[in-house]
């Protein structure tokens, strides 16, 4: 990468990378992928986040979805670990919680893959600063 | 539909914790797409350095590892104070038993609290930076050391940042887990190889602190506050909060709360609404007692404290302090005496010994908790637990040991029939101290099977086949093996 050699130069940055954030492997358009975050500091970890990373991974590349898994940190839901939060395409995100294989395996099948609503929703009860 | 809370009411606003489950913690790309930089970008091309620390003392921005000192004015120390050499600290050395704020931030996203300390940087006229972490957390280290190597890479830390001619870099400096270290004079000394114990302020690390040069200490939790406030105004952020508390404040929540986890609310919250609407109420359907903030420095606020608004004077004022934002829910089952005694457990093992009321101190009121908690407590101990708390608040050396009495204070304010029930009925009535308990048979229940007479050690059960059996409180050594073999809840502990 080159430096950043002034402000003008970063706000450059930032506009290319709002549009194409999560795909610069890909070279896909951020709104047509599945996009999947999986809280993955510490207590993720701990929980079995890596786990489920790899799964929803695999299991995604596998059963052809076009995805991005990304890892984040911590959501802050503790009582409800392993986290994900997936976004599809011209969707909402929803943050799904206890997401251990199995969930994830219905979470793909069901909502990914159908649409469909599954147990486990968390609803996002704060407020951003942008 | 869901299994989980669906309290949807957006009391949370997100400052501090803006891109923590957002961004990817390792792609610097992720953190500038979101305006990372951008206020360190705006502070070195179109503010004075005077202008930004006038900026952060409008803004209101108090320091969040616990005491509450205004950030800008501790800029503005260090920034007046001439030397050829400045240092910008940053304190993560989070020690509170249950808090992982900072842990948190700097996992999910390292960017902020380095942009911010080159803004300090510059505020100040520093060109070095230093992060004090303790070794315990290794995954935020391996971030902090990807993100920091990321950013001399784009030329955001380094020489002649964004072409401005400022130059700042960071490294980080280890600790070894010592709770005293988060005080900041201790903390200094261990940066700079010296035992980790405080000194008397002044001379404050404003004037003279690492390698004797004027440094400026804040936690993580204040500098990730710092680039949102530099882009969004002082005035969009003294809107949030109270009168003399700004901002945002994240606590840990842990303990007997159904949604253990990380929240951020605006200052003046009230505590009903951080445990009954964000925390999901008592685990269990059981009663609230108490919420213990501050940690071992805190104190605990109970039913009636429900509705008093949460901000740094309102705690201090009932006993409490804001501390660094650990929030330990207690419910009814939980005795406070043993509470108190667990903190000083804490601090009597964490006291670095140098001076004595700390150290000597500590140690006899964690002795006559001790006694209370076996039952061999008198009602004297009350007035001498008393007297010695205040007295190790008023002459100890630094932080931890003039708060260190705070937990017993606070419970014996809050609960004194608990302290008299254990020192004249000698009664544990949460059923904790196991010392104060007995093992009963209820009659009623007993069908006089004698799994338990067959399960006690010390053979202290007896009574007839299918007659109600009976426990010798003299020899019975409260093992609980009765208890658990029996099948009729007939053995109760009270």
């Amino acid at each position: 990468m080159s430096k950043i050699k002034s402000l003008a130069d970063l706000l450059r940055i930032r506009d290319e990378q709002q549009t194409g954030l999560q795909t610069r492997e890909k070279g896909e358009v951020a709104e047509e992928l599945v996009q999947v975050k999986v809280a993955m500091a510490t207590c993720g970890i701990a929980s079995g986040a890596r786990e489920t990373m790899e799964f929803m991974a695999e299991a995604l590349e596998k059963r052809g979805v076009d995805a991005a898994v990304t890892k984040v940190g911590c959501m802050g839901y503790c009582y409800a670990e392993p986290t994900i939060e997936v976004r599809l395409p011209g969707r909402e995100p929803l943050v799904f919680g206890g997401v251990n294989r199995e969930k994830a395996d219905e979470i793909i099948e069901k909502y990914i893959k159908g649409g469909e609503l599954v147990d486990g929703i968390i609803p996002v009860n704060y407020q951003t600063v942008d | 539909m869901s299994k989980y809370s669906k309290n949807i009411n957006k009391k949370q606003i997100r400052i501090a914790l803006r891109n923590c489950g957002m961004i990817d913690p390792e792609i610097i790309e992720e953190y500038i797409a979101r305006d990372g930089y951008h206020a360190l970008g705006e502070v070195l091309t179109r503010q004075t350095p005077e202008e930004t620390i006038e900026l952060m003392k409008a803004s209101g921005l108090r320091g969040r590892g616990g005491a509450g000192f205004p950030a800008g004015l501790k800029w503005d120390f260090a920034r007046k104070n001439e030397a050829d050499q400045k240092y910008v600290v940053c304190n993560a050395d989070e020690g509170d038993p249950g808090a992982f704020m900072d842990r948190s931030i700097l996992e999910g996203d390292p960017h902020s609290v380095l942009e911010a300390m080159a803004i300090v940087g510059r505020c100040i006229g520093s060109d070095m930076g230093y992060i004090y972490i303790r070794a315990e957390y290794p995954l935020a280290i391996a971030r902090l050391k990807i993100a920091i190597e990321q950013a001399r890479e784009y030329g955001l830390l380094g020489k002649d940042i964004l072409g401005s001619g400022f130059n700042f870099d960071i490294d980080l400096k280890y600790g070894a887990g010592a709770f005293v270290c988060g005080e900041e004079t201790a903390l200094i000394h261990s940066m700079e190889g010296e035992r980790g114990e405080p000194t008397l302020k002044p001379p404050f690390p404003a004037e003279s602190g690492y390698m004797g040069k004027p440094t400026n200490v804040n936690n993580v939790e204040t500098l990730a506050n710092v680039p949102v406030i530099i882009l969004k105004g002082a005035e969009w952020f003294s809107s949030i909060g109270t009168e003399s508390s700004k901002g945002t404040k994240v606590f840990a929540l842990a303990g007997k709360i159904n949604n253990v986890g990380l929240i951020e609310v605006p200052m003046g919250t009230t505590l009903r609404e951080v445990i009954f609407e964000i925390g999901g109420g008592i685990k269990d359907g059981k009663k609230f007692k108490a919420a213990q903030t501050g940690g071992p420095s805190g104190g605990c606020l109970t039913e009636k404290h429900l509705d008093t608004p949460i901000d740094y004077e309102n705690l201090v004022a009932n006993g409490s302090m804001m501390g660094s934002g650990g929030m330990i829910v207690m419910d009814e089952d939980d005795c406070m005496v043993s509470i108190a005694r667990f903190y000083l457990d804490f601090t009597v093992e964490e006291s670095c010994g140098k001076c004595a009321p700390c150290r000597i101190g500590n140690k006899r009121l964690h002795e006559l908790l001790q006694r209370i908690c076996e039952g061999k407590g008198e009602e004297s101990d009350l007035v001498r637990l008393r007297n010695l708390g205040e007295v190790i608040k008023d002459t100890s050396l630094c932080g931890l040991g003039q708060s260190s009495p705070n937990p017993v204070l606070s419970t014996m304010d809050n609960f004194p029939e608990e302290y008299l029930s254990h020192v004249v009925d000698k009664k544990c009535t949460s059923g904790v101290c196991t010392d104060l308990l007995e093992y009963f048979i209820v009659e009623e229940n007993c069908i006089g099977c004698t799994a338990c007479a067959r399960a006690c050690p010390v053979g202290c059960i007896s009574g007839e086949r299918k007659e109600p059996h009976l426990i010798n409180p003299d020899t019975c050594i409260k093992c609980g093996a009765c208890m658990e073999k029996c099948k009729f809840d007939a053995v109760i502990l009270k």
